[in-house]
């Protein structure tokens, strides 16, 4: 009896979902994974060839499309490579299967003769004539996956595990029209909303001679309820109609946030939901020492460098939607519940747009597109939403509060851990726990779904990471799962491993400081993981880090650690860094243990990215209000600069015979950790908010 | 009224006509002439997607009016090179593979041209400065900034730019 299929493949069986061979000499394979920027489609490309035995070179990668491609739900919390990569290489691995079965017919001997190069059918290494091209029309691609074909053994990988060039970038660095944005359909009406400012919000009075002034172009109203937008053929009229109406319509019921609510702490004061996982209260904590800290960080935004952008049209009952969100089949499904419409009328197809790190305005652009061309059937509709339109309403990861209670023995170690975690949800994403905005403004709402989080089994969302991978006898996770929100809170990259991993790992350096030990001394002392003991062991190595470097003049070394998700890829990273008024990041060392690495370069890219972005939110970020979100465009949300980001050394630890796992998300919480830390050695004094502003800095060595 | 516009991108002449003459450069590229390789990031000359030169500076097009580039010479990204004659910039980012999502490149490259023009050897630090007028927000900052570097090297080698 065959294994289960992966997830994936169990849940799309039809392998020509997966693979097809469209003519000859090309391959055609589907996923339902989507490029983000991340790389995903060269890596599953190389998944494929080496299943199937091609070059990647006639691989044609098609993704996320309702009509074409495997629906994978959504392409986030690092799972494409752990998951879909996996149910690629079985589907590869039957297609592969069925034709050498086919082969064998026609040429009268057994399947266990034949092998495969290049896509040709060898008989004992010889040529046969036929080819996976010849055999197509034979093979019926229609048909359910078994599970039976043998997937290629580790060590005869060519193509996996070899650094290889991404499909994407050669097209993105010649200035192609590869993005959405850049998409134009036949008779393309250009559109820009007028956003209800909240749930609840009404249209008062519409200026509408100011907003057609400003315009100097001809523009129309389209009006659904308090959905409210700017149609044209000229982008620029509509442009400058859509920033003039912003003060040129009034709102009634208007809820606008205010400054206070911006930090953390106003969490504390908040009606919750309370949740418990690990062990029970009277755990076997025999400690005698009590140690408790409590850490923060505010609001962040995606911040994505494009606004987000969506394309539809509804033509003889039928509405296409273009988008580059992370799931086009959820989004599918949240479109049909909104506007009421069979999902069987719905189409998505997937378009890059800029990197998005999560849950950004994307799904919500597409859906206003959407409700526009329902509103005018026939006419493609662009929605691109304004630079300051996507700081201020694209979901923001929450704010999060993080006390840690800790019992210890007499050598100083923990015995007991309790992570307290404050926090709003982690998951608004449409038809999950939230709503798409536009459709929130229609005449019938669509309604706000009970206060849930990413479940647990899923990593969790304010939990994730929430509990520490260290070997502490008895570990629980208190989740104060806050339902009120002056703002949409939703997933941004890691979600709460990034605030949980700070704190708990900052708290390992406090004990270890404590207890008068180096911290990697500390931390190895307490983990008898060795995939954990080698990732540690191997920062310090990269770094030459010395526990006897003293600190305290502005000069300052951390390190942290974490296992993604406490089930997925390993990373500890070091950071070197100065303080004097302002922090400046000199050097970053990390290694990773990813299990098998499908493209080494590709992951490192991704870790690079990851500790920039993580360095770039611990730093500078955090979203404010002032009457309204007043982080509203790059000044007011300033990110790290070129002149800014440190060197950045990376190590893969790639245990090839360990399943793949995801690196997107890996660097988050070590990178704000190690910063956290090597502040606290460069200071001689610790902070415990995020980000790490100058105001903060200040506050403390006046303090100090 | 319509007005018309005479400036030459990329080595071509062009001109257009429009009823707006305060309509951004870029959109004018993008709509008007097709250009999609210039992107638009902000509307508020603010991160660098919408680089262009204009008669051999960089400068953000994406609230420029287009009056103001009447005569002048604009060269965008797809007059640098070509997937069969890269510029060396452009080759040196493939090299590299300095790009995630990629929206951000264009503008980039475009500065990095300016750049090089000007300083055919800069350090590290010359080029973060150039670049700090350029948001990236994947982090691919340490790969852009080696394939600028790698671009030096081989264009005063003699490399066709």
């Amino acid at each position: 009896m065959n294994a289960p299929l992966p997830g994936p493949l169990a849940d799309n069986p039809s392998l020509d979902r997966w693979v097809s061979f469209p003519s000859p000499g090309k391959i055609s394979i589907g996923t339902g994974r989507v490029e983000l920027g991340q790389g995903v489609l060269t890596a599953m490309a190389q998944i494929a060839a080496d299943e199937l035995d091609v070059a990647m070179a006639r691989i044609t990668m098609r993704s996320g499309d309702t009509e074409r491609t495997p629906n994978e739900g959504y392409t986030a919390g690092s799972q494409s490579i752990q998951f879909g990569g996996v149910a690629m290489r079985q589907a590869c691995a039957d297609v592969r299967a069925l034709f050498l079965e086919q082969a064998a017919k026609i040429i009268g001997c057994a399947a266990a003769e034949l092998s495969i190069r290049d896509g040709s059918i060898l008989r004992k290494n010889a040529p046969t004539g036929q080819d996976y091209w010849t055999l197509a029309g034979a093979v019926n691609l229609a048909v359910k996956a078994t599970g039976s074909g043998a997937r290629k053994p580790v060590a005869d990988f060519e193509t996996i595990g070899q650094s290889s060039e991404r499909l994407d970038l050669p097209d993105k660095i010649f200035g192609k029209a590869v993005f959405i944005h850049d998409m134009v359909l036949d008779g393309m009406v250009h559109a820009r909303v007028v956003r209800q400012p909240n749930r609840g919000a009404t249209i008062g009075a519409i200026d509408e001679q100011a907003i057609k002034r400003a315009a100097k172009g001809r523009i129309d109203f389209v009006r659904h309820g308090n959905f409210l937008a700017i149609v044209g053929n000229d982008e620029t009229a509509v442009d400058l109609a859509g920033a003039t109406a912003v003060n040129a319509v009034t709102w009634q019921n208007v809820e606008t946030p205010t400054a206070l609510q911006a930090e953390a702490s106003w969490l504390l004061q908040r009606p919750w939901i309370d949740r418990a996982f690990g062990a029970p209260d009277a755990g076997g904590g025999q400690g005698r020492q009590r140690f408790e800290a409590t850490y923060s960080r505010g609001y962040l935004a995606h911040a994505s460098i494009s606004p987000s952008c969506g394309l539809a049209e509804f033509r003889d009952g039928h509405l296409t939607v273009w988008t580059h969100c992370q799931g086009v089949f959820p989004l599918r499904a949240a479109l049909a519940k909104a506007l009421g419409l069979d999902a069987s009328v719905i189409t998505v197809h997937h378009v890059q747009g800029s990197g998005c790190y999560g849950h950004n305005g994307a799904d919500d652009a597409a859906a206003d597109a959407a409700i526009i061309a329902m509103q005018m059937p026939g006419k493609p509709i662009r929605v691109r939403w304004r630079r300051e339109e996507e700081f201020v309403y694209e979901p923001k990861t929450p704010s999060m509060v993080v006390k840690v209670h800790a019992l210890l023995d007499d050598a100083g170690k923990p015995t007991d851990w309790t992570q307290e975690i404050w926090s709003a949800t982690h998951n608004k994403r449409p038809g999950a726990g939230g709503v798409l905005l536009g459709a929130v403004a229609l005449p019938t709402p669509m309604p706000e779904p009970p206060p849930n989080d990413v479940p647990e089994a899923n990593g969790g969302g304010a939990t994730r990471n929430g509990e520490p991978l260290y070997d502490i006898a008895a570990k629980r996770i208190l989740h104060h799962l806050v339902t009120e929100s002056p703002v949409r809170t939703s997933a941004l990259r890691s979600l709460g491993a990034m605030p949980n991993v700070f704190a708990l790992e900052c708290c390992i350096d406090e004990l270890a400081e404590r207890a008068g030990q180096d911290p990697v001394a500390y931390r190895l002392s307490i983990t008898a993981d060795k995939r954990a003991r080698a990732v540690i062991e191997k920062v310090a190595a990269m770094a030459r880090w010395n526990p006897k470097e003293p600190g305290g003049a502005g000069h300052g070394r951390g390190i942290a650690f974490a296992r993604y998700k406490n089930r997925a890829a390993y990373s500890a990273v070091v950071v070197e860094l100065n303080v004097d008024e302002e922090i400046r990041l000199a050097h970053v060392w990390c290694a990773t243990d990813a299990g098998l690495v499908v493209n080494p370069d590709g992951a490192t890219n991704q870790l690079e990215g990851g500790i920039i972005q993580s360095a770039s939110w611990v730093l500078k970020e955090q979203v404010r209000f002032d009457s309204g979100v007043s982080s509203i465009d790059w000044e007011t949300y300033p990110v790290l600069k070129f002149s800014e980001v440190p060197e950045i050394d990376i190590e893969l630890i790639n245990t090839k015979d360990e399943v793949p796992l995801g690196v997107g998300e890996v660097t988050a919480g070590p990178t704000a950790a190690a910063i956290g830390n090597a502040v606290s050695h460069a200071l001689g004094t610790r902070i415990r908010d995020l980000p790490l502003t100058r105001d903060r800095i200040m506050a403390t060595l006046l303090k100090a | 009224m319509t007005q018309k516009f005479d400036f030459s991108v990329n080595g071509k002449p062009v001109s257009v006509s429009l009823d707006n003459e305060e309509t951004p450069l870029l959109n004018v590229l993008r709509n008007e002439l097709g250009l999609m390789g210039t992107r638009f990031g902000c509307g508020l000359e603010q991160c660098g997607c919408c680089m262009v030169l204009i008669d051999g500076q960089p400068e953000k097009c994406c609230a420029k009016p287009v009056w103001s580039v009447a005569g002048k010479q604009i060269t965008t990204i797809e007059g640098l090179g070509s997937t069969e004659r890269p510029h060396p910039l452009q080759q040196a980012f493939i090299d590299e593979q300095a790009g995630q999502c990629g929206y951000c490149l264009s503008g980039i490259i475009i500065t990095a041209k300016a750049l090089l023009d000007k300083n055919p050897s800069p350090t590290r630090a010359q080029i973060a400065a150039a670049l700090d007028d350029n948001i990236c927000r994947c982090g691919t900052h340490n790969r852009i900034m080696r394939a600028v570097e790698k671009a030096a090297a081989q264009m005063r080698a003699g490399a066709r730019a």
